[in-house]
């Protein structure tokens, strides 16, 4: 069975990042502080309460429904969305049913072939429900906690079209929609639990099954892969596929059947009627979108002449992107090159080893980093060296040292290729070394990258192995002469 | 704050739930003025259980936006007063807490579902108090017990803090013996309240006026058809009367839409108060849930113990009319059907100011005689109306039947409170002189 017949459709959901909550004026900032502290009589659902819509949240929804070239309803519509559940405070969600905010947009992705554009079904604003602290375990003394600091954060759900036709598609689509989102200043994904993610997955031919309860940007293509494998042999095997809810279990990987009660909900919706219906048509025009991701990615190509490869990588996070044009903007012209690899290439990986945010690392460091490679002061492996410490001091948060300061602290000017001490150490390991001097003049050129590696290793990195490599080569011409 | 008022009234009637002792008052409007307050609009530190079992201990930590009105204007919250559990009911007698009895008669009911209110009242206990009105649990109190209740137009009154039985239909109202007192306390009450999103910004800063010449009054067949009890019928066009000897003129209307008002009234109210009172589940206040149980069993028990007989037919009730597949039938009709009232009431006042008519079939009930749901249901027939259509009507005493007072219902255009206000006052006016 081929890859092709993968049918994937996603509903996303992204806390809209306001200061306060959708209902009520309690602040969204929540997460470095106590359970229940950012909670009022109406984000608790205290009896006789109502909610009040922040504006910010439907302008901030407005933004994406038009980065995403949707039409937006002349009247839309809150609903609640009744069922019981302890994080839940009202014993329902205000959300949007039947009339959403905005439907029947596009985001282009770079597909499996090519350029892709999947349709956007619908975008509508709901109410984020409290949190569920489970305690103790299975065998002994499970209980639960409710915290509502939570509840009422703004959400945005997006819906696609079954319009994927790969994990890795479904992927790119995330990527692309979380840069969007930054972009257009709405969503921060460095916030824990700001994305959530279920995805329709079906087999062409065969039941759809629904995977809920994926956190994450890999979750989702992990979930993905490990569904369709299950699907496949179950097919491979003669049976179906049943039409069913499926949790995503992040820690194990693999997918985990819901109760079937679950799926016998009927939620009941009505609409609000402590809300007035929206009509908020006539603020499309008035909307300016800033630089999104594509125009963006086609201008680092232009301007500082990334790959396009390059340039997707660069762009496609908000953060990623401000960082490379601060590291540049002291000299636009002769910084980009080096910008680009050392960011993409080395950068972004020693961040994802650190699991560390970029924005700990102050671009003028940066800049004051690639310079020295640039200027010749240390080679390239220093210059991974020096970059190692540097996040390392920021991450655990100790002083930290400007990278000329860290190059002079851990001795690591690269030795000039003419200089006596580069000189005298190749002189020391060639004298140390007579059998591979033999074997090189008897012809085994292997023997000199013997040689180069002893002379890299005596001078720790410091010399240049393209200056090292003629150093050799020229003083062993000197002694077979 | 410049004085304490002490109120320890001899209760015999069971009209208040909860009373304030040594209640502090402020300087204004209200200043000094004892003011019952209905249990299900939250006062900050006051019990506040919506004569329920379910909320037995819950203390509102934040004033309802009435109620800070109220204080600001200097009166003395007095106490919280009976009423059906959750607004439930017709006459009272649904509160977890015991019946309130009718002053005027203990073996009687005080109406419903402000029983407490204007028990508190007719009984001389408080000059004022506040109840609220889904589908006539104002008026319907006001004409039994014999005093002044008026239900605003619909988005006048803030409903913040008012635990929402029925959002849609709703509004807390003023009552009292007078009209020139529910007018005084409206216009503490009334005006925008950004914190109710369905709240509009028309505040009342009105004094009634007796003069009503050239007035034109409909007169809605149903009003005076079928089981509306004919002592109450003419001792009601004998008030009507009255006002034409005031000058104003009355026109003959009907109302075709009635014939599906109450079906649309219990659909809708039932159906919003299956969702409003889903949060009580004992997790966050009111009697514990059993942390030993599964949440579900928990949730289910607390509920089934928590709730009386009345507010668990309706939840169920409204559960059912939203379910998938019945919502088409139930729900969505119901709002087609309170449409067509809207219209019938539209087309009604095109050519007439006000309508006029009795506020309820009958006078006040014998204790437990309405002890089946439906014939209780039924003698909402002619106060619903007004909350489908959300227009203001007021109830006004105007004369007796064996020994009980029948109320005078004044219902008038959107955003009119002050005509119907005038014309009961023309009315009061007149059989007082």
């Amino acid at each position: 069975m081929s890859e092709s017949q993968v049918i994937v459709g996603l509903e996303v959901h992204c806390q809209l990042d306001t200061k306060s909550k959708l209902f009520c004026g309690c602040s969204t900032d929540y997460r470095s502080d106590g359970p229940n502290t950012h909670v009022c009589e109406v984000c608790l659902g205290l009896p006789g309460s109502m909610p009040v819509l922040n504006k910010k949240a439907i302008a901030f929804a407005m933004r994406v429904a038009k980065a995403l070239s949707c039409s937006v309803l002349h009247e839309s519509e809150f609903s609640r969305k009744n069922y019981f559940y302890p994080d839940l405070d009202k014993a329902y969600q205000i959300t949007q049913y039947d009339k959403p905010l905005a439907e029947k947009g596009i985001l282009e992705i770079d597909g499996d072939d090519g350029e892709k554009k999947v349709r956007i079904t619908r975008i509508h604003v709901e109410e984020d429900p409290g949190r569920l602290v489970h305690m103790g375990n299975a065998e002994r003394g499970r209980y639960s906690l409710v915290d509502y600091n939570r509840a009422g954060i703004p959400l945005i759900e997006i819906v696609t079209e079954p319009d994927m036709r790969s994990p890795k598609e479904a992927r790119k689509f995330l990527n692309k929609l979380r840069a969007t989102l930054e972009y257009l200043g709405v969503f921060d994904s460095e916030k824990e639990g700001s994305l959530r993610v279920d995805a329709n997955i079906s087999i062409k031919g065969s039941e759809r099954v629904e995977v809920k309860n994926i956190t994450s940007y890999k979750g989702v293509e992990k979930a993905l892969t490990f569904e369709i494998t299950r699907q496949k042999n179950l097919l491979r095997r003669g049976q179906a596929v049943e039409r069913e809810t499926r949790h995503y279990l992040e820690a194990r990987g693999v997918t985990q059947s819901a109760r079937s009660k679950e799926q016998e909900h009927d939620y009941r919706y009505f609409p609000e009627p402590d809300l007035r219906p929206l009509q908020v048509q006539s603020w499309v025009d008035t909307i300016v979108l800033p630089e999104l991701p594509d125009a963006r990615r086609e201008r680092f190509m232009v301007q500082y002449g990334c790959s396009a490869n390059h340039a997707r990588t660069l762009t496609g996070e908000l953060r990623l992107a401000n960082f490379f044009e601060k590291v540049v903007a002291p000299d636009p012209a002769g910084l980009p090159g080096l910008a680009t690899t050392w960011i993409a290439d080395t950068l972004i990986g020693e961040l994802n080893y650190r699991s560390m945010s970029l924005d700990l690392l102050e671009p003028p460091a940066f800049t004051g980093l690639i310079r020295l490679v640039k200027d010749g002061v240390i080679t390239d492996k220093s210059c991974v060296e020096v970059l190692r410490v540097m996040l390392d001091q920021r991450l655990k948060g100790e002083p930290t040292e400007t990278p000329e300061a860290l190059v002079q602290r851990l001795k690591l000017i690269k030795t000039a290729n003419d200089s006596d001490a580069l000189v005298a150490t190749i002189k020391e390991v060639i004298n140390e070394n007579p059998k591979a001097v033999e074997d090189y003049q008897n012809g085994r050129d292997a023997s000199l990258n013997y040689i180069v590696g002893q002379v890299m290793k005596k001078t720790r990195g410091k010399a240049d192995p393209g200056d090292i490599n003629r150093g050799v080569i020229s003083m062993l011409k000197k002694r077979g002469t | 704050m410049t004085g304490a008022l002490s109120f320890e009234p001899d209760d015999r009637f069971n009209a208040f739930l909860t009373t304030c002792k040594k209640t502090p008052y402020g300087s204004g409007r209200l200043a000094g003025i004892p003011v019952a307050v209905k249990d299900n609009i939250s006062t900050l530190g006051i019990e506040t259980t919506c004569a329920s079992k379910i909320l037995k201990g819950y203390i509102p930590p934040y004033d309802a936006h009435v109620v800070r009105l109220l204080k600001a204007a200097g009166a003395a919250i007095a106490g919280k007063t009976n009423m059906d559990e959750f607004g439930m009911g017709t006459t009272t007698e649904n509160s977890a807490f015991g019946p309130t009895l009718n002053p005027l008669d203990t073996g009687r009911v005080p109406g419903g579902s402000s029983g407490g209110s204007a028990a508190a009242i007719a009984a001389g206990m408080v000059r004022m108090a506040l109840g609220t009105d889904t589908g006539g649990s104002i008026r319907c109190p006001a004409a039994f017990c014999g005093i002044v209740g008026l239900k605003p137009t619909y988005g006048r009154v803030s409903r913040y803090g008012l635990i929402a039985y029925a959002n849609s239909l709703e509004q807390i109202g003023p009552m009292a013996k007078t009209v020139t007192d529910v007018s005084t306390l409206y216009s503490v009450i009334a005006g925008h309240d950004p914190r109710d999103s369905t709240s509009h910004d028309r505040p009342y800063n009105h004094m009634p006026s007796a003069d009503i010449k050239g007035l034109k009054i409909g007169i809605p067949q149903e009003y005076f058809g079928q089981g509306v009890d004919p002592a109450v019928g003419s001792v009601v066009r004998e008030a009507i009367g009255t006002l034409e000897e005031l000058g104003a003129t009355t026109v003959p209307c009907t109302i075709p839409s009635m014939e599906y008002a109450l079906a649309a009234y219990y659909v809708t109210c039932t159906s919003e108060a299956s969702s409003n009172l889903a949060r009580f589940d004992g997790v966050r206040y009111g009697p514990a849930a059993d942390v030993k149980k599964s949440w579900h069993d928990a949730y289910r028990d607390v509920r089934r113990a928590g709730f009386g007989a009345e507010v668990l037919r309706r939840i169920m009730l409204g559960t059912f009319a939203l379910s998938s597949g019945y919502y088409g039938k139930y729900y969505a009709k119901a709002q087609v059907a309170r449409e067509n009232v809207r219209a019938d009431f539209a087309q009604i006042f095109s050519g007439a100011d006000v309508i006029a008519g009795p506020t309820m079939p009958t006078i006040a009930f014998r204790l437990k005689e309405k002890s089946d749901p439906l014939s209780m249901y039924l003698s909402d027939i002619l106060t619903v109306p007004a909350n489908l259509a959300g227009i203001p009507a007021i109830s006004v005493p105007c004369g007796k039947v064996s020994g009980m007072p029948v109320g005078l219902q004044i219902m008038g255009r959107h955003f009119e409170d002050e005509r119907v206000i005038d014309v009961a006052y023309a009315y009061e006016q007149a059989v007082r002189a």
